[in-house]
């Protein structure tokens, strides 16, 4: 299986690479558009920020070609937020693939931002979260989030639910970091890659 | 519901584990990964490393071992000890850390916390701060692993680091460092209630029931600790059973 990891400086891919190899796969990392639209699978990581991410995308024209892709595709974290419409991290105009807007936390007294560390996920409704329970456990760290709307796959809590995870035809992505979950991250990753 | 993290923390020398780590059935202590996967099996949230070479081979051996940790941990971590420079940070994230953490280098030009967190996200940058309280000045900032008194006050700095873009601050209470009498709960719920970002707690854990007090009484978002977890005094899973047991919300 060909699995191409998306190559657009956006931060921490390396960890996602890692993960990928600890399950026997061989990803590649490529902004090459030959090399997606060939592969069987594709993971879009990202961290950072939101309108600089988008900027690297266009000048590479993913934002172009992202969109026309048909095969499994998982966006995770920052990649989940850039599938989105708009978000209000600098005002930045999304890939627009799902229709949510991306929202900053608003700051309340017991709940810092970011939104940093273990949470459970809530009305799990996707072959993605096969084997998963109520008190499975994944990692979060994020400042902005995306509403519970039709295309929401899972929901947490923080402390009004958010969308957790997100689906819309071949495009999956999920708000935490699937690849630092421990034992239940890999298992979304392995049913990830089953789909 | 979002869950209060254990975290323990490594001292790293030339790419090995210091400060006598002593565990039943790890053959070699001193191999960090071995004794990461050990925490991170054992179900610590997350894990710190904390980097004290003072070669100038420190760069390459660090990356070295962040690569080397980032291929076998499923879990996140933190990396810190006398990292300076946007190039560092850069290295250092690139190659598989999860946040790194700046602490002299900050006090000493705190414009380089908005550097890094522009150029990376406040998600990846942690701004460490050293308190050590002082009759009658009150808690103090110290820089060069704790030599060196800045004057700074403790809440008033860490209020800034957060403002300039740190997206954590781990807090370490030199005056209950290696006391095992429990963490400083006036100055990690002062610098809580003072900050909007999370606060990691650290120094003088000494008993599970520390953990809970500084989760209940001062407001901390995780708890740091090195030698009771190294010594085995206390088992990771014990002591979230304990804190589950007294209502704290944890992983298990």
């Amino acid at each position: 299986m060909e699995i191409a990891v998306i190559d657009y400086k956006g931060g921490n891919v390396q960890s996602v690479l890692f993960a990928l190899e600890r399950l026997g796969c061989r990803p590649t990392l490529t902004a090459d558009p030959e090399a997606i639209r060939r592969a069987d699978k594709i993971i879009f990581p990202g961290e950072g920020e939101a309108a600089s991410a988008m900027r690297e995308l266009r000048a590479q024209g993913l934002d172009v070609l992202l969109p026309t892709l048909t095969q499994p595709f998982l966006g995770v974290c920052l990649g989940m937020q850039l599938l989105g419409t708009h978000s209000e991290e600098n005002d930045a105009t999304m890939l627009g693939i799902l229709p949510f807007e991306v929202k900053r936390f608003p700051a309340l007294p017991e709940y810092k931002v970011p939104h940093m560390g273990w949470n459970t996920l809530q009305r799990l409704r996707s072959p993605l979260f096969a084997g998963l329970g109520a008190e499975d456990y994944v990692y979060f760290v994020h400042s902005y989030y995306a509403p519970v709307g039709d295309y929401t796959i899972a929901e947490a809590k923080y402390p009004a639910p958010f969308s957790a995870a997100v689906q819309h035809k071949n495009f999956y992505a999920v708000q935490f970091h699937t690849e630092k979950s421990g034992p239940v991250g890999t298992r979304i990753l392995e049913n990830f890659l089953k789909l | 519901m979002l869950t209060k993290r254990i975290i323990p923390c490594l001292d790293v020398k030339d790419g090995r584990t210091v400060k006598g780590v002593r565990f039943e059935g790890l053959r070699d202590a001193g191999d960090p990964v071995a004794l990461a996967a050990r925490y991170a099996r054992e179900g610590a949230d997350e894990l710190v490393f904390l980097d004290i070479t003072a070669t100038n081979q420190k760069r390459a051996t660090l990356v070295a071992l962040v690569r080397d940790v980032a291929r076998e941990l499923d879990i996140p971590f933190t990396v810190g000890g006398g990292i300076g420079t946007v190039a560092d940070v850069e290295a250092l994230l690139m190659n598989g850390a999860d946040k790194v953490s700046i602490n002299s280098a900050a006090l000493h030009r705190p414009e380089l916390i908005d550097e890094l967190a522009r150029r990376f996200g406040s998600q990846c940058i942690v701004v460490a701060a050293d308190a050590r309280f002082h009759e009658p000045e009150g808690w103090q900032i110290y820089t060069r692993a704790g030599t060196h008194n800045t004057g700074r006050d403790a809440v008033q700095w860490c209020r800034e680091a957060a403002e300039r873009g740190a997206g954590e601050i781990l807090l370490t209470s030199m005056s209950n460092d290696g006391t095992k009498d429990g963490f400083a709960l006036d100055i990690t719920g002062a610098v809580s209630r003072a900050v909007s970002v999370p606060v990691v707690a650290s120094g003088g854990a000494g008993s599970k029931q520390h953990f809970t007090d500084v989760f209940q009484n001062a407001h901390a978002d995780a708890g740091l600790a090195a030698s009771i977890f190294h010594f085995g005094e206390i088992g990771i899973r014990e002591l979230k059973e304990h804190l589950r047991q007294d209502g704290i919300p944890v992983r298990l």
